[in-house]
């Protein structure tokens, strides 16, 4: 008896060591994808003399003067709430839009269609940015939310329909018509039946239109002025100035990014399914 | 009655106002680039394109070294940051895949760079590539290794570019995988373990063979994207040291926005737009026979 407890005792604690094994491994692989992340944080929260001392300083006292003078002096604010008015717009139409079209290419097979939108996915952003630039500047419309947003639709409608065509193909046709038995009409069915049910598609693809319109770089660089600048613009015309102010860098990234953030820790099952969505069949 | 005609169209109305948009937003714009790719234009309001045939394309392709040398990196970096990309991540995802409480903690941490917005992420790569006052090197010295110039180099900056992609990408490979792993069946594995075969046994001859497919998808959605790659480059480098980091992208925006030479920025376009489009439907087509 005493021999089997032995062997048990020894075999558990060889588990134990196993299991401590595979969270060092997991630990060393997943440091060098944290770390940029983090020194990102550390040195917005650093002296500019201690940002650029070598060899790094690890241990210091946090300054929140970067944040204080990024918001002071360079109205941050003011570019965190027109990143926030485009990247929400252009989800809203995208989904108005996105949705209907989507029902009805996985309802009635309509491969033409989602031919185009597979397109529209997978062309380059600036092939449009030049005919954009010439349209919005006769229409007078350069520098206004509606062309930012129109722009950033071009990213997440074609997303929308792309996530969500498999989402609609996969409920069953006899739900509808049972609605529709009971006298709804076909549009009737689509809103009050199949919009609920397809709930954690929207968010799923409502989420990651939202963080690809926020995270965009290119259309804003051309398409915004002073009025409409998005963060990202923001951040690199701050890079722009004569000497590169490391600290104050530092911040209007962490602020840039930490929204993001949030929302993959909070949402992380929906984005991983979206983002990996047409390489894995659910 | 109203509802009735509704439901009769229901399938043209519910695409109707996305396909106009598409059409508006994408078909017009290209049809529109196309044109003035055989123009020279500089944008000025009161000197108007002029009609110059091939003559872009004529230039782009015989005389313009940029043209291939941006051909050449944009290729380059595509291969070398997808090869690397795909093998350390599926090497990741047989390494973490295990049914453990922690496992949805992790991937979350694995979501992080490549969710984080590329500007931000451009930004902090160059404090750590800085080469006197960056981490990075100073990392290398303290470990006796040799250290680099990074991105203030000629002959590193595309490889130092390629590292950032990586860093940001191999996550998207390693989380395809793992939901992969995850939907595979038992039996097989179950049966390999009877059979007595060794653990790399089952990974080459089991595992990787199961989830290839899923391997393979993976690959082009992400060969696609990154022959586009613009937001690092032109945030870290913006094509330089000289035009060392210069991708078909990088090059398009200068011509366009910086040059301001209009008809030859819009044939290259065109030469990009067909070279995405093409190797989209090459991979779309290999894909049958690469997968099964």
């Amino acid at each position: 008896m005493s021999d089997t407890m032995v062997t048990s005792n020894r075999s558990r604690r060889k588990k134990q060591l196993r299991n401590l094994g595979y969270w060092v491994v997991v630990a060393l692989i997943i440091l060098p994808f944290l770390f940029p992340l983090i020194w990102m944080l550390l040195s917005s929260l650093k002296v500019q003399a201690d940002i650029t001392r070598v060899p790094p300083v690890w241990s210091f006292t946090p300054t929140t003067q970067h944040y204080r003078a990024v918001f002071a002096e360079h109205d941050f604010a003011h570019y965190i709430f027109n990143s926030g008015v485009i990247a929400l717009g252009s989800t809203a139409f995208s989904l108005l839009l996105g949705l209907p079209a989507a029902y009805s290419i996985a309802r009635f097979q309509q491969t033409k269609f989602s031919l185009g939108i597979l397109v529209a996915r997978i062309a380059p952003g600036i092939t449009f940015l030049i005919p954009w630039f010439m349209l919005f500047s006769r229409l007078r419309m350069v520098d206004t939310y509606t062309s930012m947003i129109l722009a950033h639709m071009l990213v997440g409608l074609p997303f929308i329909v792309w996530v969500m065509t498999p989402f609609f193909e996969g409920i069953p046709v006899e739900l509808e018509q049972a609605a529709m038995i009971d006298g709804a009409s076909q549009a009737g069915a689509f809103f009050r039946v199949l919009l609920p049910l397809t709930g954690p598609g929207v968010i799923t693809s409502s989420i990651l239109a939202f963080v690809f319109s926020w995270n965009n770089f290119m259309f804003g660089v051309v398409l915004t002025g002073a009025r409409t600048k998005t963060l990202p613009v923001a951040v690199f015309n701050f890079m722009a100035y004569s000497e590169i102010n490391w600290g104050g860098l530092m911040a209007a990234a962490v602020i840039i990014t930490a929204p993001v953030i949030v929302i993959a820790l909070i949402a992380q099952k929906y984005i991983i399914q979206g983002l990996t969505a047409g390489a894995v069949k659910e | 009655m109203l509802s009735r005609w509704f439901d009769k169209r229901i399938r043209y109305l519910f695409v109707m106002p996305a396909l106009i948009f598409v059409v508006v937003m994408m078909a017009f714009p290209i049809l529109y680039t196309f044109r003035l790719s055989f123009t020279k234009w500089s944008m000025s309001a009161t000197r108007p394109p002029v009609w110059i045939a091939l003559g872009n394309y004529v230039s782009l392709l015989f005389n313009d070294p940029r043209f291939w040398g941006a051909v050449g990196r944009t290729f380059a970096f595509t291969l070398v940051a997808v090869a690397v990309e795909t093998v350390l991540g599926v090497i990741i995802a047989l390494v973490l895949n295990r049914e453990t409480r922690g496992q949805n903690f992790i991937k979350t941490l694995f979501l992080l760079p490549m969710i984080a917005t590329p500007v931000a992420v451009g930004m902090v790569w160059l404090l750590m590539f800085e080469p006197s006052i960056g981490v990075i090197n100073y990392l290398l010295g303290a470990l006796g290794l040799p250290q680099g110039l990074w991105l203030a180099s000629p002959s590193q900056a595309l490889a130092s570019l390629i590292m950032v992609d990586v860093w940001q990408w191999t996550p998207m490979i390693t989380l395809i995988v793992l939901a992969g792993l995850a939907s595979l069946p038992r039996e097989p594995f179950e049966a390999a373990i009877v059979d007595g075969a060794s653990r790399l046994q089952t990974v080459f001859h089991i595992t990787l063979p199961l989830i290839k497919p899923t391997v393979v998808a993976a690959v082009i959605l992400r060969t696609i994207d990154a022959f586009k790659t613009y937001d690092i480059i032109y945030t870290m480098t913006q094509g330089g040291p000289g035009f060392a980091t210069e991708t078909l992208n990088i090059y398009s925006f200068v011509l366009g926005f910086q040059y301001f030479q209009m008809g030859k920025a819009s044939a290259l376009l065109m030469v990009f737009f067909a070279l995405v489009l093409g190797l989209a439907i090459i991979l779309n087509w290999l894909k049958k026979p690469l997968a099964v």
